[in-house]
């Protein structure tokens, strides 16, 4: 019975995942994409945990930790791209 | 007792799962940037929240391992999440995305409004 639900599980993620995909090509502005790459990526921490339930080892542990910290820097680093057209700003240089 | 562990993890990832697909509904359908933003911020977060902490509960009571760095990743996802959300919806308004049409109430446009210098800080333009 855990078994099925962890399976129904991982399959209602896949197809939320593919939802996002569908939003992240379609997306008609780049904001739009950003979002449903954040929420892959939050998704993606959600598929690593029940995979590793399903398998019963905890090795993958680490990778929720390191997905959620990715997600977020690339997240951040976008929006400085969008809003102010470069990432790191260097203003010794001027 | 191991019944009854794996009986609530099961529900908490359960609820979790079906609480990303509901964001990801609201993602697919909402008409706007902002309202996408809304649905996913909130819904991704609280469902990946909810079913990391019925791995965690599992690997607690079940295998007898407890594992910090899934608490570690539930206290990250609910700080970073929304401000990440935050940070990218200030990008889409500075870069002028558009709102829905029928949104009736748009508070920023009214302060702003005359000032051709706006910048994304409101107080340091104020120095």
């Amino acid at each position: 019975m855990f078994d099925i639900v962890m399976r129904i599980s991982l399959l209602i993620l896949a197809v939320s995942t593919l939802m996002y995909f569908y939003r992240l090509v379609k997306g008609p502005t780049v904001p739009d994409r950003v979002v449903a790459l954040d929420a892959i990526g939050i998704n993606l921490i959600g598929m690593t945990a029940v995979i590793s339930v399903v398998l019963k080892t905890n090795s993958f542990l680490e990778v929720i930790l390191l997905l959620g910290i990715l997600a977020f820097i690339g997240t951040v680093a976008f929006s400085k791209f969008l809003e102010k057209g470069e990432i790191i700003e260097n203003d010794r240089n001027q | 007792m191991i019944e009854i562990s794996k009986a609530i993890s099961g529900y908490l990832i359960l609820q979790g799962a079906v609480l990303c697909f509901i964001a990801s509904i609201g993602v697919l359908r909402l008409p706007d940037v902002y309202t996408r933003n809304h649905a996913a911020s909130k819904g991704a977060t609280l469902g990946v929240m909810s079913l990391l902490l019925g791995v965690f509960l599992y690997f607690l009571m079940v295998e007898g391992h407890f594992n910090s760095r899934v608490l570690l990743g539930i206290a990250f996802v609910f700080l970073t999440s929304p401000v990440a959300g935050h940070l990218i919806m200030r990008a889409a308004y500075n870069t002028k995305v558009p709102l829905w049409e029928n949104s009736v109430q748009n508070d920023l446009k009214k302060k702003n409004a005359g000032d051709p210098e706006r910048t994304s800080h409101p107080r340091i333009r104020d120095k």
